[in-house]
């Protein structure tokens, strides 16, 4: 095995499981101590820097780097990473004077941007400090696309919403609001230098069974009745509805619907639970709200009477798996659940209708654009996408992650360089050793479980649909939550000349991550050399270079190392040391910052 | 020395032993011993040696004195019986102990300092009574707790860290146990825990007196070039002479049979060591060829390790005494105290 190279950022970046998870990479350990010193401010912007939208995202984040997170691989739990991020976006003061500022002296680019939803936002809060003129299109008469009209109020507050889309627009951004753009083609011949379409995934997908079309004002699409809802064009909707699918989309409309007046409302999933695309925490939420989920019912028809809806037929299968490990269905019975409403809530799918085919955009697979999935190109230079408009629907984070990158792009294509020469990640590494046993994080191991979201009682949430459910942690269970951060971005820094090979670290690290041995099998047989089993597979083992007295090598397995700094503390020669690991993004005009 | 104790979690996957302990579960505080000290490395040999052997913590009772070495006794097996006894007497108070109580295991920890000075009468007559216990010498060749001065082990012209070479000759626990009639003796360092590891299980398995001198390097006083006792010195001057394997009880044998001599030796109670010397001309099973080897390795400047000499048929302290196996905390009190009247019948048969 050859030594491990840890000056390549990679391999220390993907040690901050939550951050290597994170499609922004926010760096979430730095923020979280900056949260239990009481540096609220300090930790929004640090937050800010990499996901644009910390209040919007601490209350809807799908949160990717939660199931990553070191923690739930220690104890049962991860880290509650995203209402921390709330947590620190509610309890800030003014930054306002903090925030990037566009210059007095334009750089002489004219920007367009298509949708005023997070990717299209995260682009202009990273050209307009640059000098670009950035004009935004929007169909609405609000930003936040998707952010606005698709998350209902009780998730997210429109406060929370005109707060941080504001930070941005505020810098000077120009807005086109109630306009939807028609032609591409039109766009384009206003001679813009650049354009990024960010307008997301606008359709819902349609059901075409039996019964569809026959009374259509009791079935929606979801997204669309959401939209409704959110502008005030649905006040109400019947007693008894069925939700059909099982991703965060029909978590919103089924918890909507409940606010709406309806009295039983049923989510109906074709498969069984371990499939369900809702995050388990909205699951939960919904089903605390006395909404019943319904497994392995796949839609027949639906079932009207007179012009009426009653109800709706379905097969309700069971699920094998065949030999070849495919999963296949059986219909066991037919059965019918009467309601009175129908939400299709099955996917979104993208339109452009608006763009010509014939104006070099190339167009592929499923009638989607051909985008370059580095640096967010179309096949026409200076024609970028992102967020959901890109590769179809995804989460906020993603779309602010794209923005991110076709900012980097149409600045390099205005600047007149290369884009697909992408500026380098870099990082720094500190010791955060600060006297004799003293590092600059807290190392000591928090046992607390994960803290319990403080919730809106039942009784009180269902008067108004913009009651926020979510109350947010108390200060005390905060402070507490913050130290179940494992500081996983205080990195286990060996050198390994100075190893005189005691055994100090091997003996005291807690987990076992630690082992001294020879370095003579591939890395599969070592892993199981070790003094415990390394198994698994998607944590990287360390490997030293050979040691001074007796040649073997260090190795470390990073599964399950709680960084507590031990094996630094206990080691004579400080060859191990706990260093600070920064990883140093490019954005669009630095070369890191 | 550590600013936190040690967090309480453990690997998913650690095992347990017989009792359902993991080896977490055999530790004991956390140490306030320099960092790097040899002496933590021999606490977690002996944490893993007492979890491999399933030893009850209850049942087992950790001897000290005083040192740098005699702290180890707090570091592994917190549920355990221990006695921090006065400097150097540690060996007479577990002779002490173990009279009163053979049914427990003794670990007796001590130092060059506590075992090769003030304590040197005592650890002679518990080898020569020897007294049914694992006695383990963290060696370092100072005394650490008083800042470095020689102990009665440096070597002749090893140097202090002022860079002072010792004149006086050193007292070696090996040759020293082998002239008073131990009958397990070894000698190994705490950087290499393969080799310690099966001798501190043969020692606890050991029927009589075990001594295992461990070179333990002193990290913060005698780890110096110029040093015979530092990690670096001892590693270029380790001589493995017997490489000892401990078969556990009812365990298949699967090791292969090989050409060279392997010398099986059953303990007490059903686990057996096999022995392999890696020179031709050495027995562990002889006295006589121990001492002359490891002689030898000391003239050609080498270090002797391994399990250099056992002796299963020795008899041990309570044989010697012919005294009754049953504890005395297990004899009823009315016949361990029978009262004034006994005690005055038994004093007027001296008047």
């Amino acid at each position: 095995m050859a030594a491990t190279d840890v000056s390549d950022p990679r391999y220390y970046h993907k040690v901050v499981d939550c951050q290597w998870a994170c499609p922004a990479h926010t760096n979430v350990p730095g923020y979280l101590r900056l949260i239990a010193q009481g540096r609220y401010d300090d930790s929004y912007l640090l937050n800010r820097e990499s996901n644009v939208f910390p209040g919007i995202l601490g209350r809807t984040c799908d949160r990717p780097c939660e199931p990553a997170c070191r923690r739930a691989r220690v104890e049962e739990k991860p880290v509650a990473i995203c209402r921390l991020k709330r947590v620190a976006a509610d309890l800030r003061g003014d930054i306002t004077d903090r925030l990037p500022k566009a210059p007095a002296q334009k750089n002489g680019k004219r920007i367009a941007l298509v949708g005023a939803g997070p990717a299209s936002l995260t682009v202009a809060n990273d050209l307009l400090p640059l000098g670009y003129d950035v004009t935004i299109y929007e169909k609405n008469a609000q930003p936040g696309g998707l952010m606005r009209v698709n998350i209902p109020a009780f998730r997210l507050p429109a406060p929370v919403l005109d707060e941080e889309c504001g930070y941005i627009i505020d810098m000077g951004a120009t807005m086109k609001y109630g306009t939807s753009v028609d032609s591409m083609k039109a766009l384009l011949d206003e001679e813009y230098d650049a354009v990024f379409v960010g307008s997301g995934a606008p359709k819902g997908k349609e059901l075409d069974i039996p019964g569809r079309w026959d009374a259509p004002a009791q079935v929606h699409i979801g997204i669309e009745w959401l939209a409704n809802v959110h502008f005030g064009h649905v006040e109400k909707i019947e007693p008894r509805v069925l939700i059909i699918g099982v991703g965060n989309t029909a978590m919103d409309c089924c918890r909507s619907a409940k606010r709406l007046g309806a009295t039983d409302v049923t989510v109906v999933a074709r498969r069984g639970r371990q499939h369900f695309k809702a995050s388990p925490w909205e699951l939960e939420d919904a089903e605390e709200e006395l909404i019943d989920i319904i497994e392995n019912h796949s839609p027949r028809r639906i079932v009207v009477e007179d012009g009426v809806l009653v109800g709706m037929e379905f097969d309700r299968l069971e699920w094998s798996v065949d030999a070849k490990g495919k999963q296949r269905s059986t219909v066991i019975e037919t059965v019918i659940i009467p309601c009175d409403a129908v939400i299709l809530a099955i996917g979104q799918d993208n339109a452009f209708p608006w763009i010509e085919r014939d104006i070099g955009i190339e167009f592929g697979d499923w009638d989607m654009p051909v985008v370059d999935k580095v640096t967010h190109q179309s096949s026409r230079a200076g024609v970028f996408f992102g967020g959901d408009a890109a590769w179809g629907p995804e989460n906020i984070i993603w779309a602010v992650a794209h923005g991110h990158q076709a900012a980097i792009s149409i600045h390099a294509h205005c600047q007149g360089t290369p884009i697909d020469e992408r500026p380098p990640v870099g990082m720094t590494l500190v010791s955060a050793k600060v006297g004799m046993h003293s590092w600059a994080y807290r190392n000591d191991y928090e046992s607390a479980l994960r803290a319990k979201m403080q919730h809106e009682a039942l009784t009180k949430r269902f008067e108004n649909i913009g009651i926020e459910v979510e109350l947010g942690y108390t200060p005390a269970q905060a402070a507490t939550e913050v130290q179940r951060c494992l500081n996983c971005d205080i990195q286990t820094h060996f050198t390994a000349p100075l190893c005189i090979e005691c055994d100090a670290c091997v003996d005291v690290c807690p987990t076992n991550c630690l082992t001294i041995t020879t370095n003579h099998s591939p890395i599969d047989e070592l892993r199981q050399r070790l003094m415990a089993p390394a198994d698994n597979l998607s944590q990287e083992i360390y490997v030293s270079d050979a040691l001074p007295q007796t040649k073997r090598v260090m190795v470390k397995d990073e599964d399950v190392c709680l960084h507590c700094g031990l094996c630094a503390e206990r080691c004579p020669t400080a060859a191990w040391d706990m260093r600070t690991f920064d990883l140093k993004l490019p954005y669009a005009g630095q070369v890191s910052r | 020395m550590t600013s936190i104790a040690k967090p309480l979690v453990r690997h998913k996957q650690s095992r347990t032993n017989a009792l359902g302990l993991t080896i977490r579960d055999y530790e004991g505080g956390m140490s306030t011993l320099c960092a790097g000290c040899g002496h933590d490395s021999v606490t977690a040999a002996l944490i893993q040696a007492a979890w491999e052997l399933d030893l009850e913590p209850h049942r087992v009772g950790k001897m000290s004195g005083i040192g740098c070495s005699s702290k180890t006794t707090a570091y592994f097996m917190k549920q355990s019986h221990g006695f921090n006894s006065v400097h150097g007497r540690m060996p007479s108070v577990t002779s002490g102990a173990a009279a009163a109580n053979r049914t427990l295991t003794y670990i007796g920890i001590s130092g060059d300092g506590d075992s090769l000075s003030i304590g040197l009468g005592q650890l002679s007559h518990a080898i020569r009574r020897n007294v049914n216990m694992l006695y383990v010498l963290e060696n370092n060749g100072v005394y650490g707790l008083t800042k470095g001065q020689f102990s009665a082990s440096a070597d002749v012209g090893s140097k202090s860290k002022k860079g002072e070479a010792n004149e006086q000759s050193p007292i070696d626990p090996v040759l020293l146990a082998l002239t008073l009639g131990a009958t397990f003796v070894a000698r190994s360092f705490s950087g290499d825990k393969k080799q310690l590891v099966p001798i501190l299980k043969a020692g606890l398995k050991h029927k009589g007196f075990g001594l295992v001198d461990v070179i333990s390097p002193c990290v913060s006083f005698n780890d110096h070039e110029g040093s015979t006792k530092s990690y670096a010195f001892t590693r270029e001057h380790e001589v493995e002479v017997v490489h000892t394997d401990f078969v556990p009880l009812r365990r298949e044998i699967t090791m292969p049979e090989t050409e060279e001599d392997v010398a099986v030796v059953q303990m007490h109670d059903g686990v057996s060591l096999r022995m392999r010397s890696t020179s031709e001309q050495y027995d562990p099973t002889s006295r006589d060829s121990a001492y002359a080897h490891v002689r030898a390795c000391q003239a050609r400047g080498e270090i002797a390790t391994g399990l250099l000499f056992v002796d299963e048929s020795g008899r041990d302290m309570h044989d010697m005494l012919n005294t009754p196996p049953t504890p005395l905390v297990e004899v009823p009190f009315e016949r361990l105290c029978p009262g004034r009247d006994e005690l005055e019948a038994l004093m007027e048969r001296y008047r």
